[in-house]
């Protein structure tokens, strides 16, 4: 067990990656809560605790870090996953899904850290490596990509809201390490609905043919499962990561290796 | 603790340090553990307490790899995980007072020498019986990213370490081999050699201070926690991750401190 007795807080955690790493802390011996704006559809692992809440709306923080805490007394691991993409031309993506991607993947995370600080501070006298927090980037912070400015935008800015909290706080010898997971394609609903998006444009006759494509481009052949992330979340939500601070970890079959 | 239960590992520089230590670490978690050094006292200590596999090399003595391949296949019949650990600054110094002999010895050992075991190991892991697959890990340093002025030779071989792990992971992706090569970038980390210089120096505090004081965190890596991610790199849950450059510093390379 690789995170035994601990408390994690996983955003975005019904669907993918989220669901993913929300599965994997708990195989490992973590409670796990998780937040998402929308509903359970089908049962959770028994070790993982459902929050309705949205990442952009400041009270719900304060709620789920109340609730945190009056349940389990503090947080080891954080992890901002939560996120949207925003798809189109730069010169026709409205000001409304520019903010919208900006609201969800960067003021998401900042409230996150901004209101768990404190729960997190307070794990972070008890373990070895400290409290750990993880913020799902990807590859697209490192290198851009067609008809993706905003979601661009928004990954480059979690890599280096990641950094600077993470020199921040080992500067002032607080022990909550930070830092960034790059997924390169991943197979998710978020991915398959936005293929979806683009069969509608009429880009492509099927989703199949765009996933397909995707395989293709990458250096391994194939895109990432969501678990492969959620294994990179466990080592940096783990003690065995206790030296890695402001560290980028990319997991993206080669693609940004070109 | 068996993340690495029958895999096959081999570790340049396995006779100290980082390399020593991640023999320790892999044997703990069940891989059989082929190590390379040129130190045969240590080699056959660690050898004998860790039931690893010592062998003496230079890993600049190119004909050695095939002695080295040959008891990889008939010894072990497979090869997992490789560790291109093997390195040194000894002797380095700034643009302007280097030596071509201390150069070319320098990039023979860190950089030349990084390049002979990938290549050893990805022969040898196209031929796994399953399939051809298996981890590379290239040893670089935090020096890739802010090189030091006065070891021009040392920098200089860690930046490359970069292109060679990205190179060969394109490569061996577009063979369509599920070879995968990445890179770690540790910052100071607390090894015996570090801690001779500690031990050496005028005021040995201060020494300290000054090895603490460049990590944010401000402390040393200790080895284990490099040997940590060599671990995860080297498992199968690491199966996406190809091309990679991983820093593991501290914070040291993610921005200036206390300002």
């Amino acid at each position: 067990m690789r995170c035994k007795d601990t408390t994690a807080l996983v955003t975005g955690g019904l669907k993918g990656i989220g669901l993913a790493i929300a599965n994997r802390l708990a195989e490992e011996g973590s409670t796990v809560f998780i937040t998402d704006i929308d509903k359970p559809s089908e049962d959770l692992n028994a070790n993982i605790n459902y929050i309705n809440a949205d990442v952009t709306n400041e009270l719900d923080w304060k709620r789920v870090a109340q609730l945190i805490e009056d349940e389990r007394g503090s947080l080891d691991i954080l992890v901002n996953n939560a996120g949207v993409d925003c798809v189109g031309p730069v010169q026709k993506t409205s000001l409304k899904n520019w903010r919208r991607v900006m609201s969800i993947n960067v003021d998401g995370a900042f409230l996150g850290v901004k209101h768990c600080y404190d729960i997190l501070a307070k794990a972070s006298e008890k373990r070895n490596g400290g409290a750990s927090i993880v913020n799902i980037s990807s590859m697209l912070s490192k290198v851009g990509y067609i008809d993706t400015s905003g979601y661009n935008a928004s990954k480059g800015a979690i890599s280096s809201f990641t950094k600077a909290i993470a020199v921040e706080f080992a500067s002032k010898n607080i022990s909550i390490r930070s830092n960034s997971v790059h997924p390169g394609f991943v197979h998710t609903p978020l991915l398959q609905q936005g293929m979806q998006n683009l069969v509608n444009e009429g880009v492509a006759d099927s989703v199949d043919v765009l996933l397909d494509m995707l395989s293709e481009m990458t250096p391994i052949g194939r895109m990432a499962k969501p678990n492969e992330i959620a294994n990179a979340v466990l080592f940096l939500a783990s003690d065995e990561s206790s030296y890695m601070v402001g560290s980028e970890l990319v997991i993206d079959g080669g693609w940004t290796a070109r | 603790m068996s993340r690495l239960a029958n895999k096959v590992a081999f570790i340049t520089g396995g006779t100290s340090g980082i390399g020593k230590a991640t023999v320790y670490r892999l044997i703990a978690e069940g891989a059989k553990v082929i190590f390379t050094g040129r130190n045969d006292t240590a080699g056959e200590v660690i050898s004998k307490e860790t039931g690893s596999h010592f062998i003496n090399h230079d890993v600049t003595d190119s004909s050695g790899y095939e002695k080295i391949s040959e008891i990889i296949k008939t010894q072990y019949g497979r090869l997992d995980i490789a560790f291109a650990n093997a390195g040194t600054e000894m002797g380095d110094t700034d643009i302007e007072n280097i030596t071509i002999e201390v150069w070319n010895k320098l990039v023979a050992i860190n950089l030349t020498g990084a390049m002979l075991t990938a290549q050893m190991a990805v022969r040898l892991m196209r031929e796994n019986p399953d399939g051809p697959n298996g981890s590379i890990i290239l040893n670089s340093s935090m020096n890739a990213h802010i090189p030091l002025g006065n070891f021009v030779t040392y920098s200089t071989t860690k930046g490359a370490h970069i292109a060679l792990a990205k190179s060969t992971a394109v490569h061996c992706a577009g063979q369509g081999l599920k070879v995968r090569c990445n890179v770690i970038h540790p910052g100071v980390v607390e090894t015996d050699m570090i801690k001779g210089v500690i031990a050496g120096a005028p005021d040995a505090d201060a020494a300290r201070a000054m090895f603490e004081g460049m990590a944010p965190m401000k402390r040393m890596a200790h080895v284990d926690e490099i040997a940590g991610l060599v671990v995860y790199l080297g498992s199968d849950e690491a199966a996406f991750i190809s091309g990679a450059s991983y820093n593991i510093d501290g914070a040291t390379t993610a921005g200036m401190m206390g300002v």
